[in-house]
C-alpha cells in the first residue's frame, strides 16, 4: 500500500521538473542551536510534500530556508522555482487595508501594472470564494476567511511553488477541513507544487502526494511516505480504511522518531 | 459591499469560530464555502466599540457641579475671612470677565489667537523634526543608539535652564516662543513615532522581505501605516504640551505680540483676579481643544481599523 522510499527514488524525476532540491542541509544558529542536520528533500512539479514533526523540530526552519528568509549553514539548497508563494502561520493581513487591497499587495510590491493587478486580484478572490468581500477590513473577517485572503494574496503571483508554514494550525476543525478541501482543489486546478508544514498527520496525508517525517531537534528526515491516492481527491477518502492505515503508519513512525 | 453584512460580535482574534453570516451579495458559492447560513445577519456593517461606549452624562455633570461648588467655598473663604477676594475670585466673576466684559474679552481673544499661532507653529515644526528623527532612528540600530540619547536629554533638560540662552541667541520674540514650544512638544512625537515604526510584526516584515521590497517601500507601505496609532497618541500628548510651551514661551519672551502667558502675568500683577483666572482657563481650554482635535483627526484617519480612543 504505502511505501517507504529512500532518497534514491526521489532522484528518478526529470531534473527540469525539480523545483526545490535540498542536499545534506544543516542549520546551526549563531547561538549554537542546531535546528537541522543532513536534510535531503526534493519537491518537483505536480508534487505536494508535507513535513510532519512536533513543535521545535526545525520544520519551520526548513521552510524559511526554502523561501530565502534564512540561509542554511551547510549543504546545498537549490530552488528552481521563480515564483514562490508563502503562507505564514498567521494570515498576516495588513489591518488598514481592505480585503482587495490586501490581496493586491504582493502584485503591488512587484510593481505590476494597475489593470493586471486588478485582474489578478479579482481572479484570486474568486478562487478562494471571497468575491463580494472586497471592501471588508480584516477585523470583520473570521479566522478562516482571513486565511483565504492570505492564500489569495499569494495566488496573485501565480506561484510555481507554494510554501505553507502550518497555515491552518490556529483554526477550528471544521474550518480547517474545509480549507484543506479548498487547498486540494487549488493544487489540482492551479498546478503549483507545495511544501506544507504541519503537525497534523491526518491533514498531511489528505493533502499530499508525499509525507515526510522529521525527527526532533536537530531535525532530520526519518521517513518518506508516498500517498497512493490520486488527485483530485474525494473528501470521503478520509473515512476509508486505507487512509486510516496510512495515517496510523506515519503516526507510528513519528512516535518512534520522538521516543 | 452589495448588501453584504458580517457579524463581528466575536473578536477577530479567536480563529475561525466567528459566526459571520454571509449576506445576499456574497453569492451562494462563498456562502457554501464559508458554511455560513444566511439570515441572522449582524446589523448594518461592522459593530465597533463606538456603540458599546454608551455615554452617561449625569455623573460627570455632578462632579463638575461639585468642583464649582468647592471653588465657591474657597472663594467665600478668601472673600470673607482673608478679605483678599482677587486671590480666588468667584466663578461667576471669572465667567463674566471671560465672556461678558468687552474690555477684557478683546485682549483675551487677541492673545488666544497669538498663543494658538505659536502652538500650531511649534507643533508643526515638532512634527516634522520628530518624524524625520524617528524615521532616521528606525533605519539602523547604530542610528538609534547615536540619536536617541539626544531625545532623552531634550526631555530631561530643564527648559528654564536654557531659556536665557534661547533669548540671547534668537531674541525675545516669536522665534524664541516657538522654539520653546518645539522643545517641549518634541519628545512624545519622537518616542511614539519611533515606537510605532519599530512595532511592526515580524511576519509582516518578512512578508515584505520575501517580495524584495526595499527600505522606503517598506517604510511607506508597512511601517508608516502600522505606526499611525502610536503617532496619533504622540500627537495628542504633544498638542497639549505645545500649549504649555507657548504659555511658558510668552512669559520669558515678551516682545512683539505675545499671547495668553503675558496676559496671565499682567492680570496677576494688576491684582485682577477674575482676569488672571479667565486667561488661565482660556489657555486650558485651548489645550483641551487641540487634544480633542487630534483625537478626532486620529479617529477619522485610523478609526476604521484601530480602536483609537
Amino acid at each position: 500500500m504505502s511505501t517507504m522510499v529512500g532518497a534514491e527514488d526521489v532522484d528518478e524525476r526529470p531534473a527540469a521538473d525539480v523545483l526545490l532540491d535540498f542536499r545534506d542541509v544543516a542549520m546551526q544558529f549563531p547561538d549554537g542551536t542546531r535546528a537541522l542536520t543532513g536534510v535531503d528533500l526534493t519537491v518537483a512539479r505536480g508534487e505536494f510534500v508535507s513535513v510532519v514533526g512536533p513543535s521545535g523540530c526545525g520544520k519551520s526552519t526548513l521552510l524559511r530556508i526554502a523561501s530565502g528568509l534564512e540561509r542554511a549553514s551547510a549543504g546545498t539548497t537549490s530552488v528552481a522555482a521563480e515564483r514562490i508563494g508563502y503562507v505564514f502561520q498567521d494570515a498576516t493581513l495588513l489591518p488598514w487595508r481592505t480585503v482587495r487591497r490586501n490581496v493586491e499587495l504582493l502584485a503591488e510590491l512587484h510593481r505590476m501594472p494597475k489593470d493586471e493587478r486588478a485582474t489578478r486580484t479579482a481572479a484570486a478572490l474568486d478562487l478562494v470564494g471571497l468575491t463580494g468581500f472586497e471592501k471588508h477590513l480584516p477585523r470583520q473577517l473570521s479566522g478562516g476567511m482571513k486565511m483565504r485572503v492570505s492564500l489569495a494574496r499569494s495566488l496573485t503571483l501565480d506561484p510555481e511553488l507554494f510554501l505553507f508554514d502550518e497555515p491552518f494550525g490556529a483554526l477550528d476543525e471544521i474550518t480547517r477541513e474545509r480549507l484543506n478541501d479548498e487547498l486540494l482543489r487549488l493544487f489540482v486546478d492551479q498546478g503549483f507544487a507545495g511544501l506544507f508544514i504541519t503537525h497534523s498527520v491526518a491533514e498531511a496525508v489528505y493533502l499530499s502526494t508525499t509525507v515526510v517525517v522529521m525527527s526532533g531537534r536537530p531535525g532530520s528526515i526519518v521517513g518518506t511516505f508516498r500517498v497512493p491516492f490520486a488527485t483530485p481527491r474525494d473528501p470521503d477518502i478520509r473515512f476509508t480504511a486505507e487512509y486510516a492505515a496510512l495515517v496510523g503508519e506515519i503516526s507510528h513512525a513519528l512516535r518512534e522518531a520522538h521516543s | 459591499m452589495a448588501g453584504t453584512t458580517i457579524d463581528v460580535t466575536a473578536p477577530p482574534e479567536d480563529g475561525g469560530t466567528a459566526p459571520a453570516a454571509a449576506g445576499t451579495g456574497a453569492g451562494a458559492r462563498a456562502r457554501r464555502l464559508l458554511g455560513r447560513r444566511p439570515g441572522r445577519a449582524g446589523g448594518g456593517g461592522p459593530r465597533t466599540r463606538g456603540t458599546r461606549r454608551s455615554r452617561s452624562w449625569w455623573q460627570p455633570g455632578v462632579v463638575f457641579g461639585l468642583v464649582i461648588g468647592l471653588w465657591y467655598l474657597v472663594s467665600v473663604y478668601y472673600d470673607r475671612v482673608v478679605e483678599l477676594s482677587w486671590v480666588v475670585p468667584y466663578p461667576h466673576q471669572v465667567l463674566h470677565e471671560m465672556v461678558l466684559n468687552p474690555a477684557f474679552r478683546g485682549p483675551l481673544l487677541d492673545d488666544l489667537l497669538q498663543t494658538t499661532i505659536v502652538t500650531a507653529t511649534g507643533l508643526g515644526v515638532a512634527v516634522l523634526i520628530g518624524g524625520v528623527w524617528a524615521v532616521l532612528m528606525s533605519q539602523a540600530r547604530w542610528l538609534e543608539q547615536s540619536l536617541y540619547p539626544y531625545a532623552v536629554i531634550l526631555q530631561t533638560i530643564p527648559i528654564l535652564a536654557i531659556v536665557p540662552l534661547i533669548g540671547t541667541i534668537f531674541g525675545y520674540e516669536f522665534t524664541s516662543r516657538a522654539i520653546v514650544t518645539v522643545m517641549i512638544a518634541l519628545f512624545p512625537l519622537v518616542s511614539n513615532t519611533l515606537f510605532g515604526l519599530q512595532s511592526v510584526d515580524r511576519a509582516h516584515r518578512e512578508l515584505f522581505r520575501l517580495q524584495g521590497a526595499g527600505r522606503w517601500t517598506t517604510l511607506a507601505k508597512l511601517q508608516f501605516p502600522a505606526a499611525l496609532p502610536a503617532i496619533f497618541v504622540g500627537l495628542r500628548t504633544a498638542a497639549g504640551l505645545a500649549v504649555i510651551g507657548a504659555i511658558v514661551g510668552d512669559q520669558f519672551f515678551q516682545r512683539g505680540t505675545p499671547g495668553l502667558g503675558v496676559l496671565i502675568q499682567v492680570s496677576n500683577q494688576r491684582l485682577n483676579g477674575p482676569g488672571t483666572y479667565a486667561a488661565i482657563l482660556t489657555a486650558s481650554l485651548l489645550g483641551v481643544a487641540v487634544f480633542l482635535l487630534f483625537g478626532l483627526i486620529g479617529r477619522l484617519a485610523i478609526g476604521k481599523w484601530f480602536d483609537f480612543s
